[in-house]
């Protein structure tokens, strides 16, 4: 049973930095930056920036002076090797972890302002696929839609079930689930509360190809509605007109990576 | 102020200071002990015995403030994020605890010649045993992480609600103390103290806390150079990775 | 508010699925008091002396039992990083969780009081106290639990540290429960010791859920 949903025309110029040279490319964002800061001031879409990120765990510096810039109905892709600090970028995205140094802004406003306001435009997947064993694939669910948003129907949670092609197993225990099927509802969480910022690690891995193409799917309608994407992968999961990010840029040499210790 | 917050700032700061401590809280224990051994007077109720008092009165003191120590700057180091602070809490636990222990090992033979028993459930005492158990705690969760800075965290946020504890604790152990038995034998006058009496005490106390804010300023340092040590590591680590996986693209 | 409802009625959900933990908590219980009688002698006077005490000391170690499980389910399977961003503070997820469990084994813990209670022979005067004061105490125990089972959180041997950590801070609790059986036994006013156990009750239902979500905070990082 392959949805398949056609990727609808973006209005919106996403790929201006990729167009350029990489070594145009600080000058390149600026420039995207300045543009977009001029374009959203009077309109209703936000902007999500990083500045100058300085990210230390475990006493080592993962990355420092790291920036990054996603506007709405844009998307993000985080490249790098192992221990380069993707999944701790999105985690600092999300807020599950404080930069050393430096600034994330949503629309000009620092979110470390406002905590609760970010975590509720915010969806995060990261690892681990938060299923309790006993609860069944509709309970699970339901609990996190409900947890997120309070009003948020039932009609949206079935919805989001069906469309991750669990409509089958809604009321089996999670204990009995597969990988894959664990990760689909995980991802189902997505659509079950609403929210426009999605920070997805390494969302496709143990999803079957015709998974990966669902998620795929969903990504681009998101993004078609204003929401934004930020997506750390090892495999391949298409994201037409992505940014990327490579997170080896940003790492710091191995005398410097001592902090405040040296 | 003075640079000391930062690691290099203080290790500058206590090379400079530490021999000074080290010579102060000899001449202090050195003169105490002499008042107190040959100078002061036996107690006309207890006896030559009286004379643990002037190693018991100060290490409690020390045990108390160590913890106190350990405390303020675990939340030092919660609300400022300073590493230094950390070290501190962390080199100010161990120490403290020995105090705490000597506090309850001198109590325990100052006990045997008052009461006639190695340990009475007397409230003083019962309060210090239940402070070493803090202690331990303490101890115990921040060697229980993997990663020495989940581990100094935690340790932190229970120095702050051992502290936020240890009056009720304290008041709790007093008025069950009250309750189950009779006044105990020993009377501390407190400052009725003689002044024969009150010269080495007061001397040991001075000279125990420089011996304390020394032994401190030393494990710091060390901890300093042991942070410093993991951080090279993991540096190198790192740079090793990169280079295999280098290597490999390479090959 | 909607959100504190959700987590208690996930978190009774899951236990009562699981089944397990109020029923073992509850049988230690049991079990554990019914072992006195056999280390001291089985004499009605010595059992009615020592009942307030066993009872309570039984209690604290009961109730201690189920706490490694609070936060650890969650912390493993990853969804302590999603309650730790819903839109709502932390501390309410906490306050919600302690509800959980505070019905789970707290509840439980005093409606068997009484009844190992007639089997220690206590002296029928103790009874009202007795429940009042599991019913102030054992709230308290959860409470400040709740903080170290989010202490211990990916630490080694996170069990056994638990005990040492919340034992200490466990014995105000100890004190004044067993007091206010003791004076009720005795025909004495027990208003003081109550009120002092509301007070610390007070107390930790602020502070002990700030400083749980505070370790559960830098448990995620």
């Amino acid at each position: 049973m392959v949805i398949y949903y056609p990727y609808r025309a973006q209005g919106r110029s996403r790929d201006a930095p990729a167009v350029f040279p990489k070594s145009c490319f600080p000058l390149a964002r600026a420039v995207v930056l300045l543009w977009c800061r001029a374009m959203t001031n009077g309109m209703s879409s936000h902007t999500f920036t990083g500045e100058k990120l300085v990210c230390i765990r475990g006493e080592r510096v993962v990355f420092s002076g790291l920036g990054f810039h996603l506007a709405a109905g844009e998307a993000l892709l985080l490249l790098g090797p192992n221990g380069s600090g993707k999944s701790s970028l999105l985690r600092l995205m999300a807020g599950l972890l404080k930069p050393a140094s430096g600034r994330l802004a949503w629309g000009g406003d620092p979110v470390a302002d406002d905590r609760e306001a970010h975590a509720a435009r915010v969806h995060y997947v990261g690892h681990h696929d938060a299923i309790k064993p006993v609860l069944s694939v509709f309970e699970n669910l339901r609990f996190w839609a409900r947890l997120h948003d309070p009003a948020s129907g039932a009609g949206l949670a079935r919805a989001a079930r069906d469309r991750m092609g669990l409509a089958r197993l809604a009321d089996v225990p999670g204990k009995l689930l597969s990988a894959g099927q664990k990760r689909r509802l995980n991802l189902a969480r997505l659509l079950a509360a609403p929210a426009t910022l999605w920070l997805l690690d390494e969302p496709s891995v143990a999803l079957d190809r015709q998974s990966v193409k669902v998620l795929e799917a969903v990504i681009a309608e998101h993004r078609a509605a204003g929401g934004m994407v930020a997506l750390s992968t090892h495999a391949d999961v298409d994201l037409p007109g992505a940014r990327e990010l490579h997170l080896d840029h940003f790492a710091v040499a191995p005398e410097a990576a001592m902090g405040v210790w040296g | 102020m003075l640079g000391l917050s930062t690691p290099s700032g203080f290790v500058r700061f206590a090379k400079a200071v530490s021999p000074w401590l080290w010579v102060a809280s000899a001449l202090l224990i050195g003169g105490g002990l002499y008042f107190a051994l040959l100078v002061s007077p036996a107690d006309y109720q207890q006896g030559q015995t009286v004379r643990i008092m002037y190693i018991h009165v100060p290490s409690a003191w020390l045990g108390m403030m160590g913890y106190s120590v350990m405390a303020l700057s675990s939340a030092a180091a919660l609300i400022w994020k300073n590493p230094l602070a950390d070290l501190v809490a962390k080199a100010s636990a161990p120490v403290g605890a020995c105090f705490t222990f000597l506090c309850l090992a001198t109590g325990s033979l100052w006990g045997k010649p008052m009461w006639g028993t190695w340990w009475a459930w007397d409230a003083r005492l019962t309060s210090m045993l239940i402070l070493l158990f803090l202690y331990f705690g303490y101890i115990a969760l921040q060697n229980a992480f993997d990663d020495p800075g989940r581990g100094a965290r935690a340790a932190a946020i229970l120095a702050l609600a051992g502290f936020v504890n240890v009056p009720v604790i304290k008041f709790s152990v007093d008025w069950w103390k009250t309750l189950h038995q009779p006044a105990s034998l020993m009377k501390m006058s407190g400052p009725a103290l003689h002044p024969s009496m009150l010269t080495p005490l007061l001397l040991m106390v001075a000279g125990f806390t420089c011996f304390y804010v020394a032994v401190l300023m030393v494990r710091v340092r060390s901890e300093i150079l042991a942070a410093k040590i993991r951080a090279l590591r993991l540096s190198e680590i790192h740079s090793v990775q990169a280079a295999g996986v280098a290597d490999g693209v390479a090959g | 508010m909607n959100r504190l409802f959700e987590i208690i009625r996930r978190d009774l959900r899951l236990a009562l699925r699981q089944g397990s933990d109020s029923v073992m908590v509850v049988t230690f219980f049991v079990l554990t008091v019914i072992l006195f009688p056999f280390g001291i002698g089985p004499e009605a006077n010595i059992l009615e002396r020592v009942s307030p005490g066993v009872l309570w000391v039984t209690a604290l170690l009961a109730s201690m039992l189920s706490l490694d499980r609070l936060f650890q389910a969650d912390y493993e399977d990853g969804s302590l990083e999603l309650l730790a961003l819903t839109p709502t503070a932390l501390e309410v997820l906490v306050i919600g969780k302690v509800a959980a469990h505070w019905l789970t084994t707290g509840l439980p813990l005093m409606v068997a009081a009484p009844v190992l209670a007639v089997l220690l022979h206590m002296n029928a005067d103790g009874f009202l106290a007795l429940l009042a004061t599991m019913l102030i105490g054992t709230p308290i125990l959860s409470l400040i639990g709740a903080m170290g089972a989010a202490l211990v959180l990916g630490a080694r041997r996170g069990g056994v540290l638990l005990s040492l950590l919340v034992l200490p801070l466990y014995i105000p609790v100890l004190i004044f429960g067993v007091g206010a059986i003791d004076a009720a036994i005795q025909g004495l006013e027990t208003g003081a010791q109550l009120l002092l156990m509301g007070g610390i009750l007070l107390a930790a239902l602020p502070l002990a859920p700030l400083a749980a979500a505070a370790a559960v905070r830098q448990a995620r990082e």
